[in-house]
């Protein structure tokens, strides 16, 4: 790596992880939560989503590209720290080794999920209810979404309250005590949605 | 009765930089008002080990004695922090010491903090005054100003930050908290403020701000209670400001 990249490299590693893959799992969210109306509002929000024009170069700029640096420069920074919840079990240290240890398991959840789901639908599966319905009448995979989703989730939510850090918008003690309580709620409301749209497919 | 009452020791002692580290135990006499340092040094008296075996004395670093110069940090009972204000009385028993292995150990509970030295040349944490002519006085820093900064200036670059840091281990060059907040002190100053660009342009290289995870253990262990979490977010700001100046800006220094 060229020298003294570091500071754009982590920058842009905050920066991707809000805009556009944070924003891209608020919206993937929001749309399965269709499943709670019914099979049919499901496949109808699955199959628009299918629909947008220019899909696949939608998916590349916005999801694909981002998200592998994100995930590949994520895992280099998790293994780069030593995790010292033993020694000092302050609240935003066990934030610190939980934002790791669920960006890992978000990157196993995800390389399953878009297996099982886009790249069958790449090379002929249509992606509805029914499918979502199969994969999570099996109680093991049923527990692997609802980790991995929740994961996801507290990975997105604790990694907005660093990004505000990161990017020094919040400064003073004061200002990141109220963002914790936001990011709180984030996780808390994104997660009934989460687990709502998963339970919808049983 | 006093003459009875005894402290217990578990050291962890490493007779050369690249030795394998071991531990031995000691007791010794209790003492009304004895610190950890006050110990080591009845230690180094009698190095006489539990067993009642001979043993060479502890070796430890100290220097002020008044928890202001950093020299004596360890870390006592899972915590860094100085050996000096370390008081016996309110540890519990056996007391643990260790060194701090993020920095390499010269022998016993000795460390070297040479990388902070360094870093602190690196963030070049000075106000350059040195001209060819006296360039008269610089200036004046407003009070409330004076008494913020002095806050900051409070960092004897102990290590304790740097030893409770996830991010600063042997995986990473990270600097560490420490030097950083320097770089905000420096930059506070009216006349430091003329190399503001300069410092952070320093720490926005490898190694430097970056690298900062927020895991904020930093601040809650640093012994003078420098809001080190705070400097680190105001210069993610600044940083974040130079960078657009470097990108966008003029080529004006």
């Amino acid at each position: 790596m060229a020298k003294n990249r570091e500071f754009a490299y982590r920058r842009l590693h905050s920066l991707l992880g809000v805009i556009p893959v944070g924003v891209f799992l608020i919206q993937h969210l929001v749309v399965n939560h269709f499943a709670t109306k019914g099979p049919e509002s499901f496949n109808d929000a699955a199959h628009f989503m299918e629909s947008l024009p220019f899909r696949i170069i939608l998916e590349t700029v916005i999801i694909y590209l981002p998200l592998l640096y994100h995930a590949i420069y994520g895992i280099y920074i998790a293994f780069t720290a030593k995790n010292n919840t033993g020694r000092f079990g302050y609240f935003r240290n066990w934030m610190f080794m939980l934002q790791r240890v669920t960006g890992i398991i978000t990157l196993v959840f995800l390389a399953w999920h878009v297996w099982e789901t886009r790249v069958q639908a790449a090379l002929g599966a249509d992606v509805n209810f029914q499918m979502m319905e199969n994969i999570l009448s099996n109680p093991f995979m049923l527990a692997f979404y609802l980790v991995g989703v929740l994961s996801a989730i507290f990975h997105f939510a604790n990694g907005l309250w660093s990004f505000a850090v990161s990017w020094g918008l919040t400064v003073t003690p004061r200002s990141q005590r109220i963002s914790t309580y936001v990011t709180i709620g984030i996780f808390v409301a994104l997660s009934v949605v989460g687990i709502r749209t998963i339970f919808a497919f049983i | 009765m006093a003459e009875n009452k005894t402290v217990r020791f578990v050291i962890t002692r490493q007779d050369q930089p690249d030795s394998a580290p071991y531990t031995e135990e000691f007791e010794i006499p209790y003492r009304p008002n004895m610190n950890v340092i006050s110990a080591l040094m009845e230690l180094r008296r009698n190095p006489v080990n539990v067993t009642g075996k001979q043993t060479t004395p502890v070796a430890w670093d100290m220097n002020c004695l008044e928890e202001v110069c950093g020299a004596c940090s360890m870390v006592i009972n899972g915590k860094p922090r100085q050996s000096c204000t370390a008081l016996v009385d309110k540890l519990e028993q056996p007391i643990r010491l260790e060194p701090m292995r993020t920095f390499p150990v010269v022998r016993d509970l000795q460390v070297d903090r040479s990388r902070m030295f360094d870093s602190l040349k690196k963030v070049k944490a000075w106000i350059p005054i040195d001209g060819t002519y006296d360039l008269g006085p610089g200036p004046r820093m407003p009070e409330r100003k004076r008494q913020w900064a002095y806050e900051l200036s409070k960092c004897m670059t102990c290590g304790v930050c740097l030893e409770a840091c996830p991010n600063v281990n042997s995986n990473s060059d990270f600097i560490g908290p420490a030097p950083l907040s320097q770089v905000r002190l420096f930059n506070a100053h009216p006349t430091g403020e003329m190399n503001k660009a300069e410092r952070l342009n320093a720490i926005m290289g490898d190694g430097g701000l970056a690298n900062c995870g927020n895991s904020q253990n930093c601040v809650q262990s640093c012994p003078k209670g420098i809001p080190l979490t705070t400097s680190i977010a105001a210069l993610n700001r600044d940083t974040t400001l130079q960078s657009f100046r470097n990108f966008f800006g003029s080529d004006q220094v």
